[in-house]
């Protein structure tokens, strides 16, 4: 039951685009920055299958440039 | 869990999870901060809402007049969180320790939920609707036997904009009389008059802005590091950031801001008065006369002298201007060179002629800080007027970083007390005494023009002592504690007590006020309903209702409202408990309509955190009087005064008059009372929450370490301080967060157990009427 944190960079300036993308995605909740191109992504998985699957997903995803851990916990 | 002081377990009910998720997002956000500089997540409360982790709802904080945004956290309809608010730019996300506990003071044990009235000696319970009932019917009855003006209303720079504009209208525009008032009297009156006398409008020209710009502050017997500590820390941090900024603490004694100061300068009580007038004296010695600026924007007046003090029953005083030229000005001045006033001040010539030779040099800009020092004083009006002539001299005014900035104690002295026009002479526009003002707010209000009486009746010290006298018979008592705060207290509590006198009081918790009341009604705190305050720098702060207020606990302004109705002012008072405070902001801002107040609309408030007024077509005004930013100069001048009738700014000569009353041989010290960081006001919110209570429980008196050794005390020992009116016995605190010079003693008035104010001298500036709660005479005894 990872909750992990992230700052997530879109490619070129696509913040919209990103922010569209991760919001269809489950187990997601994000900040977008209000005057940078910066967005903040909280995910709360409820077990390690799903974790992989969320991650699988964001590794695809055309908009996001990168992706910077801030904070992670695990309980097991 | 926590306990509070009164007894209570304040529970954090937010679960684990939900806490590391709330701690993952604010981890996120603290990196973003600290990897992109002024980042900004304006959609953090919006989307965490969404989420049902924390709902984050934006209002100002209620514990000082800075007005700081804060962000409350709510968990199942309970407040638990407060965080500074980013995109509010008075903190930009910073908060005190009053700020971040604010919350805890709406949970405490023995908050008032319940209306009490007095039968047969007892407080009784009773439902509040039968409470209200008794309210209008003893306000009619008494005002049917004695007068219009045998009833009055003491209200609050705490109260909100609708509490005030509801207590005005109902008082001054229905019942007929004048007898309104608010303990921003006892704060702010100075400032008042001070601005209306020197530029014929009230409140600040600058704005905080001016932190960030100015070069040089300035602070004029204000504590700013423990009063306004999220100011003081931008100008902590201005000074890092910046090379070349000063600051310089001018003060009566030392205290957290004297030590963080870069200058400490002290001077003998009442005698700021004689060294302003050397300040101007040696920037004319010197010619740092900033003589374009005096000759096309300034003109020379002087008034009355010998005032008085307001001690006695029924004082009245009308200053008079009159009109004098630079040389009059000038030869005033004579008596005031540095080396006269360094005998008069205990200030040297050398640090005189320095703080001169920082408002003289060009290449400076200076910022002048004041708040209680300059207001609680017996010349309030004059040491207001002579700080502004410093700046008029040299045309430091009005400008990024030239400002002479009278601070605001209250979270809505400004917004309601001076907006409003919550004292017996003001309307929401102008004055009683004018026609036309008089004209625009019965048309408002939808009352008769002569309903409102053209003459002011009692301002707060006399309206007590007409409540003692039984001129006044009928009080109501809102958001305020005036039997801890009133000055020569005991006068007006035995006054309060007599047998026809019956007081209402509409508060949160039991205080010493609520000892004295027939009837107790409970009311609706801060977030537990929907207002606005008004803050220093002419920012109007709108908050929603965030969580429910306890019991049968009600808003001020709607008890105002069930009573004006029971007396017949249904058509007065019209609106119902789903939008009433979005109608009565937009009548109220009738009243400021055109370039010099347009407010903002209830719409344009709701979405943001404060907008400065005048807020004209969607632009607010950063520096009025400078038509770069100001919407209403129109003079096609570089600045515009358009308060006064001949269009510039009044320099006066102002002279040292002496204290009411100082020191002698048989009362040897000055006694000087004020406030300490961890404490709002009397205490009855912050001492109620634990950690601010268990930082500083209880007074003290701060002594000069040379003065306790003389007197054999050290620190935690008692000593009994004795003034002409009364006596209290309380602990001794040596070098501690204040320092008193020899011959001082200081005493916070945040503790009911110390009622201080029964010490202290109730001698007000004629002027402004606002008493000095800075100077007394006592002496010292150990116990």
């Amino acid at each position: 039951m990872p909750i992990f944190s992230y700052l997530a960079i879109p490619r070129n300036g696509g913040k919209d685009s990103l922010c569209a993308e991760l919001s269809v995605l489950k187990y997601c909740q994000i900040i977008p920055a209000s005057n940078q191109e910066v967005v903040v992504l909280v995910t709360d998985t409820p077990d390690e299958t799903s974790e992989e699957a969320l991650q699988g997903s964001l590794k695809k995803l055309q908009s996001l440039q990168s992706l910077s851990l801030a904070f992670g916990y695990d309980e097991k | 869990m926590m306990k509070n002081k009164g007894g209570s377990e304040v529970t954090m009910k937010l679960d684990r999870r939900r806490f590391i998720f709330s701690a993952a997002a604010t981890s996120a956000v603290a990196t973003a901060g600290a990897l992109f500089p002024g980042i900004s997540f304006a959609d953090w409360p919006k989307i965490t809402t969404n989420s049902g982790v924390v709902s984050w709802q934006k209002a100002p904080c209620r514990f000082c007049g800075t007005g700081c945004g804060v962000l409350v956290g709510v968990v199942e309809g309970r407040a638990v969180a407060v965080k500074g608010d980013p995109n509010c730019s008075v903190n930009k996300g910073l908060c005190c320790m009053k700020g971040y506990h604010s919350v805890q003071a709406l949970y405490g044990a023995d908050r008032l939920t319940k209306a009490k009235v007095r039968k047969n000696g007892e407080m009784v319970e009773v439902p509040i609707a039968e409470a209200l009932d008794l309210v209008a019917a003893k306000l009619k009855e008494t005002r049917d036997k004695h007068g219009k003006n045998s009833v009055a209303i003491y209200g609050s720079g705490q109260w909100t904009i609708p509490d005030g504009y509801v207590a005005s209208k109902l008082f001054k525009g229905c019942l007929g009389t004048n007898n309104v008032e608010a303990n921003a009297r006892l704060c702010m009156s100075s400032a008042v008059t001070g601005f209306m006398t020197s530029f014929g409008i009230d409140e600040p020209m600058g704005c905080y802005e001016d932190i960030d710009n100015a070069n040089v502050f300035i602070t004029w017997g204000n504590n700013m590091a423990e009063m306004h500590p999220v100011l003081f820390s931008r100008m902590l941090a201005n000074r890092k950031r910046r090379t070349g900024v000063k600051i310089i603490d001018f003060a009566t004694r030392s205290t957290r801001t004297s030590q963080a100061a870069d200058k400490s300068i002290l001077f003998k009580p009442q005698t700021d008065l004689a060294v302003a007038n050397a300040i101007c004296h040696e920037i004319i010695a010197n010619d740092w006369v900033n003589w374009n600026f005096v000759n096309e924007h300034v003109s020379f007046h002087k008034g009355k002298t010998n005032i008085g003090y307001g001690t006695e029953d029924h004082f009245a005083f009308t200053d008079q201007d009159e009109a004098i030229n630079f040389a009059d000005f000038k030869l005033f001045l004579a008596d005031y060179t540095p080396e006269k006033v360094e005998k008069i001040s205990g200030v040297s010539a050398k640090d005189i002629k320095y703080m001169a030779s920082l408002y003289g040099d060009p290449a400076q800009k200076v910022t002048s800080f004041w708040c209680m020092g300059m207001n609680q004083h017996t010349r309030g009006t004059w040491i207001n007027n002579l700080v502004y002539n410093i700046h008029l001299l040299v045309g430091k005014i009005s400008t990024p970083g030239n400002s002479p900035f009278s601070l605001t104690g209250q979270p809505s002295a400004c917004g309601t007390v001076r907006e409003v026009g919550t004292l017996t002479h003001a309307l929401p526009h102008g004055t009683v005494a004018n026609e036309h003002d008089r004209q625009m707010a019965a048309e408002i209000w939808g009352v008769p023009v002569e309903n409102i009486d053209p003459k002011p009746t009692y301002h707060t010290v006399e309206m007590f002592r007409a409540l003692d006298r039984g001129d006044i018979k009928f009080m109501w008592i809102q958001v305020t504690n005036p039997m801890v705060t009133l000055p020569n207290l005991k006068r007006y509590r035995n006054g309060a007590l007599k047998d026809d006198r019956f007081v209402v009081v509409s508060d949160v918790y039991p205080t010493p006020t609520t000892d004295v009341a027939d009837v107790i009604l409970p009311a609706a705190m801060w977030i537990e309903k929907e207002g606005l305050y008004g803050n220093s720098e002419r920012r109007t702060q709108h908050f929603g209702q965030i969580v429910n207020p306890p019991g049968e606990a009600m808003s001020d302004t709607w008890q105002i409202i069930e009573v004006a109705r029971r007396l017949g002012f249904e058509k007065q008072f019209p609106w119902s408990q789903e939008n009433y405070i979005e109608k009565i902001w937009e009548e109220y801002r009738r009243f400021h309509t055109g370039p010099q107040h347009e407010m903002a609309s209830y719409k344009t408030l709701t979405e943001r955190s404060g907008v400065q007024w005048p807020f004209v077509n969607g632009k607010e005004t950063r520096w009025r009087f400078n038509p770069k930013h100001d919407p209403a100069c129109n003079n096609g001048k570089e600045f515009h005064f358009y308060g006064k009738k001949d269009n510039r700014a009044w320099i006066w000569a102002r002279p040292y008059e002496p204290a009411a009353e100082s020191p002698d041989s048989e009362y040897p010290f000055w006694l000087n009372t004020g406030r300490v960081i961890e404490h709002w006001h009397t205490g009855t919110m912050t001492r109620r929450i634990s950690v601010l209570h268990n930082a500083v429980p209880s007074s003290y008196v701060e002594l000069n370490p040379e003065d306790a050794a003389e007197l054999g005390v050290v620190n935690g020992e008692s000593v009994k301080i004795i003034s002409r009116r009364g006596e209290i016995t309380i602990p001794v605190q040596i070098n501690g967060r204040g320092v008193p010079p020899r011959g001082m003693v200081f005493v916070p008035f945040f503790d009911e157990s110390y009622l201080i104010n029964e010490v202290t001298l109730d001698a007000f500036c004629p002027i402004s009427k606002q008493p000095d709660y800075k100077k007394c005479a006592v002496r010292l005894e150990k116990t």
